[in-house]
Formats: structure tokens, sequence, C-alpha cells
């Protein structure tokens, strides 16, 4: 097996909680407590869970944006925890993010030809007479055309951002994408445009990412596999078609059961989940899903389960599955 | 929410809106309408699904019915909807806030927005309950206590003291529902009542919507985006784009033979659970919702029409009836064969 293009190992991301005159840390709110994962190069990694799961902080922490509290991101074999400003630089330059707000993400006084060239000249690529093909030739890859070089964002639909946010990502042609929630604010014959974007961009420019989302079905269509996170923890790892067709951990089970199928008069098993995900400042001992768990025994409450594996390339965190 | 209903209920519908057009007025010489020309009914024990995009009119009809338009621009222009047979349009305020919370309640997309942060959620209840069905403050506390154990928070006693930010997002979905149903209405309105939550959360809500409508048969209009949480909620289904309705059928005919091309469209580019088995490439509706500053001439819908033919781009066809209730906008529905979905 080939070394992986990223190892996450053992990633924490704690924000301290301060309190009383002093503004002395008090309490941590665990965001991302103890994870790892790999992707290969070329692989597409869906990381998905509820709001409050810790998935947009693993993106963001993997890609500095946040710094870890502790563990480590190897990225082609170096760990870009402990590298400094300038050496990250050139990082930076290799991995890059698509955000969820194409409304928020886009400087509203920039015109796209702005947004796209300034990645060209901060990471000195190409010479500056090239950058203005170079943009367009961006703009023609995600569907849009040269004409809307001189545009503001607010002349674009939410889609059409999206698609400037993603031609962005793209200026400096990075290995590694981390598309956060890529899809979720758009109009809904608008996400299958973008959707197919991301398939065919991934094809032609063998892109690996990691693909942040808590639609289900938009998931199993654009991932190879699927990390299901909890309260900050991994609950399960499997490939896309084993975690969709035999899903081992019990908030999986629920997670998939709670999807709503288009299909009037199909009706499954559901499993109904009790009450909200618990706060992260204090999460429950032992497995932090027991409170919610149908199947959670007294032994849930004392023993931390461990990702074991239950079948090939399939790992769970459940003390009662196999 | 039963499944089993194929043609349109008869007798007199709770709600009948006809011929609805609701106009804003975005500069002296600029108003557009938002609404135009819808048409529907409801009738009692029913859910009826209204589905669209940004800018489709949804939220605007909704927004119609309660006489909840913002004051100096937005208005009803013509047509008219009936509550059980009186029509609503041209009532006072003061006999509007009489119907509203009494006759028909309402839940938002945003709990968070439509509650009100400075009074506990006991409070907010009591209000309605004082209001509409004039009972003591005692009386009207003890209510409060009952609803929100009806809707299945836990504690009640207790939480009926807590301000709307001491709750989950769960619960305060939950404490508005026990909010919107407190007098009892004939007509529940939720305005995407599930977007904002988590899976996990929308199946409680969803369950628990069910479960009311059951023991208090009441009428909801749900007006959502989601064609999954339209397959599991409506008995009929209304689909608007453009200000106007281009489909309306049961739930069954929508999705098992959805006639517009844009209702087939949507259908179509939805990723649904089962795609890792079977991979196929989403059929993408191409372009952009229009703005209703700059409709296109002739049917709303052709310039992103993959069957559009030059009459389409001239004329704007009218809702026309294929029969069993199944209504369908567009020049070319008698020849089109869309894709029937197969029956699972």
């Amino acid at each position: 097996m080939t070394i992986p293009l990223l190892q996450v190992e053992n990633l924490r991301k704690y924000f301290p909680i301060r309190g009383g005159v002093l503004q002395r840390v008090v309490n941590n709110l665990k965001a991302v407590d103890g994870i790892s994962f790999d992707v290969q190069a070329g692989e597409v990694v869906g990381l998905v869970g509820e709001s409050g799961s810790g998935k947009t902080t693993v993106g963001r922490t993997i890609l500095r944006l946040e710094d870890a509290t502790d563990g480590a991101v190897r990225f082609g074999g170096t760990n870009v925890m402990c590298l400094g400003a300038s050496d990250m630089r050139a990082y930076r330059k290799r991995m890059q993010i698509i955000f969820q707000d194409p409304y928020a993400s886009l400087n509203p006084r920039e015109k796209v030809r702005d947004i796209l060239v300034h990645p060209l000249k901060l990471h000195q690529i190409g010479h500056s007479s090239e950058h203005e093909d170079r943009a367009a030739a961006l703009l023609e890859k995600v569907g849009l055309s040269r004409d809307h070089l001189d545009r503001f964002p607010h002349e674009f639909s939410g889609g059409q951002r999206q698609r400037i946010g993603i031609a962005r990502a793209l200026a400096v042609e990075p290995e590694f994408i981390v598309a956060d929630e890529p899809v979720s604010a758009l109009d809904v014959s608008i996400q299958a445009q973008v959707i197919n974007l991301l398939d065919d961009l991934r094809s032609d420019l063998d892109l690996t990412m990691l693909f942040i989302a808590h639609d289900l079905g938009v998931v199993e269509h654009i991932c190879d596999r699927v990390i299901v996170m909890y309260l900050g923890r991994v609950m399960e790892i499997a490939s896309t078609a084993d975690l969709y067709a035999r899903p081992n951990h019990p908030y999986t089970q629920a997670l998939l059961s709670a999807v709503p199928i288009p299909e009037p008069g199909k009706r499954r098993n559901r499993v109904i989940l009790k009450g909200d995900i618990p706060s992260p400042i204090s999460p429950p001992s032992g497995c932090v899903f027991r409170t919610r768990c149908p199947i959670a025994t007294n032994d849930c409450a004392n023993i931390t389960p461990e990702l074991k594996t239950v079948g090939e390339g399939q790992a769970s965190a459940c003390i009662h599955t196999t | 929410m039963a499944h089993d209903t194929l043609a349109p209920p008869k007798g007199t519908p709770l709600l009948d809106v006809s011929g609805l057009q609701t106009s804003f007025d975005l500069s002296k010489k600029l108003s557009i309408k938002a609404v135009d020309g819808v048409s529907f009914q409801v009738h009692a024990g029913e859910t009826l699904a209204i589905v669209g995009e940004s800018g489709s009119g949804k939220s605007v009809t909704s927004l119609s019915i309660m006489g909840l338009l913002p004051k100096d621009i937005g208005r009803v222009s013509a047509g008219s909807i009936k509550l059980e047979g009186r029509e609503i349009t041209q009532l006072s305020d003061a006999e509007m806030r009489e119907i509203r919370g009494k006759e028909i309640g309402m839940i938002f997309q945003e709990p968070m927005t439509s509650l009100n942060p400075v009074l506990t959620i006991g409070q907010q209840i009591a209000e309605m309950v004082i209001r509409h069905q004039k009972l003591s403050k005692a009386k009207a506390r003890a209510r409060a206590i009952e609803m929100l154990e009806l809707v299945g928070i836990p504690e009640p006693a207790t939480r009926v003291d807590n301000y709307p930010h001491e709750m989950s997002g769960g619960m305060r979905q939950r404490a508005m529902i026990a909010m919107a149903l407190a007098c009892e209405p004939r007509i529940l309105i939720a305005d995407e009542p599930t977007t904002a939550l988590d899976v996990t959360i929308q199946a409680q809500m969803l369950e628990l919507m069910k479960d009311l409508q059951d023991k208090l048969g009441m009428a909801i209009i749900f007006i959502t985006h989601d064609l999954g949480v339209v397959a599991e909620v409506a008995d009929r289904v209304v689909v608007m784009y453009g200000a106007q309705v281009v489909e309306t059928a049961s739930v069954e005919d929508i999705f098992r033979n959805p006639r517009m091309p844009y209702t087939a469209g949507l259908m179509n580019s939805i990723p649904r659970l089962g795609s890792s088995i079977n991979k196929k490439r989403l059929e993408a509706i191409p372009g952009t919702v229009p703005a209703l500053t700059s409709l296109p001439d002739g049917c709303r819908f052709h310039p992103r029409c993959a069957h559009a033919a030059s009459i389409c781009k001239t004329n704007l066809p009218e809702l026309e009836d294929a029969g069993a209730g199944h209504m369908i906008r567009c020049m070319r529905w008698r020849e089109l064969s869309l894709n029937e979905r197969q029956a699972s």
C-alpha cells in the first residue's frame, strides 16, 4: 500500500472556556477529541455527522485555519502542525478549501478577476502577464466564461458564486481540497449542477478531497469512503458501499434510517433517537453516544470504545457490535 | 398524513385559496408579483405540501394567508382566501389577530428568531391562550405545561420557566409547535419547519407532527424544498415555480408520474440513498431560478426546459386538468412522456 497523502493522527482541538474575574480557563469545549484517519491520493472521503459533531473543526484544523491542541497531520509524510509560517506557505498552496456559504466567502468589493488572480500572485505562480488567461481558463473549467472576469460577486446567483469559490480553490493547482458543505446553501435544482461539476473536476484533475456534509444522499453519491463523527469522535469508518449497505455502529444506523426517502408510501423501520446531541463541554463518560443509543448498557458508561475492525476496510467504535 | 387519498377530498374545504395574487412595490415605478394567480384547497385532516425553490413564491403565499405581508410594500392585489367560506383578505388587523393563532397556527424555519428572547416559553404560550381562550393566568400556565408535555419536552413543569436560549435547537422547535397548537387551530402552516435541523431531530419532528395531526385532526400546509420530506408527510402536493403553480397532484401521482418538466427535473436531480450501488450522473436542471423582476416571456420555465418548443417561448400555458385532480402547466404535456418512475 502506498503512503497516504493525508494522515491524521490522534487529532484534538479544545476550545478553552474562560470564567471568573481573572478569566482563567475553567473548562474545555472538546470539539475534536482524538480522531485518526488516512486519505489516499485520488480518494474522496466524506466526513458526516450532526451539527456539533466537530466535522467542520476537523477540516479547519487540518488546514491550520485553527491550531490543533494535540495530534499530528501528515501531508505527504510531513507533519504540517510543526511547520513555521514560511514553510507552511508552501503547503497552503497544496491544500485548499471550498466554503459552505458562497455569499459570505467572496469579497464583495473584488472583481472576479482579482479573486482568482490573488492566490496566483501570493504563491508566485506564472508571470503576471499570464494571470488573466489563467483566471479565464479557471472560469471556463467551472462552467463560467471569460466575460465574467470583470463582474462583482453580487452579480452572480448562489450556484455561480459557488463555482467562483471552486475556481479560487483550484487556482493554485492544489493536491488536496477540503470541501466544507459545498452544496448545502444552494437551491435543489442548482445542487446537482455543482455536484456534477465536482465529479468532473475530480476525474479530470485527479483531486483528493475531504468532503464535509450532513446530507447523506450527497455524500453517498460523491465519496469513496465515509467517516461518521459524533461529539468529536469517530464512530465508524467504511467504504461508501459498505457503510450504506451494512452500517455497523448504532449511530450510523440511526442516522441512515432518519433520512427521508423521496418515494411515497415507502416506510422503513426507523430508529428515532431520543433527545439532542449532548454538550461537548461535558460529554458523557465512556461511549459519547450512549445517552441516545437504543442498545446502550451499563458497560457503555464505563468503557470508552476503540475503533475495531468489523469487516474489510470497515471499523466501528461500539462494544456491542461485531 | 394517510397515503390512500387519490382524488381530492369532497365537501367544503377548510381553506380555499383562489387566484391569489400578491404584489410587492419595490419602488414607485417597479412592482412585482411574488404570487401570481395561485389556487389550492386544503381539507380537514389533510396535509398539503407546497414545494419550490427560493423565489418561487411559496413563503409569500403562506404570509398572504396569515396576513403577515410587510405593511408598506406588500399586498394581496387580486384573488381570494376563504377560511371555512369566510373571506379573510379584506379583514382588519384586529380581526386577523383573532384568526392567527386561534384558527391558523404557524411554525417557522428559525425557532430562535421567531420566539421572544425576553419571555419564558411558558409566558409565550400563556399569552396566546389568555388572548384567545380567555383563560385565567393560573389556568394558562397549566395549559402551557400540558402543551409542552404533549410535544414531548421532558420535565415540562420546570421547562415552562426556561427562556428560549436555555433550550437546544430541537427543544425550541418543539416549543414552537406547542405554541402554535395551544389554541387547537384548524390549520397549521409550517414553513420549512425542519430545514435548519439535523436529520435525527427532523425525524423526531415529523413523527411528532404526524401524531399531533392524528390526535387533533388539523390540516397542515407544509412548505418545503425537500422532496424526501414531502414524500413522507404529504397527501397532496403543489409545485411552484416563478410565482405560479406549475403542477399539483396527489403525492403518489407527483412522484410516480410527474408531468411538468420542472417537477420531473427536480425528481431526477436529487441524489438518492442507494447511489453507491448503481452510480449514475445526476440529471441537473441547467441555468438558474429566474428573478421575479426579469421573468421570461412565455412559459416561465422554458429557458431551462429540455423539452421547450417555439410555442413555449411565446405562450404562457394555463394550468390544465389532466384528470383525478392532477393539474399541469405546460404547453406540451399531452405529447410528452417524461420518464415515468417505477413504483417500488
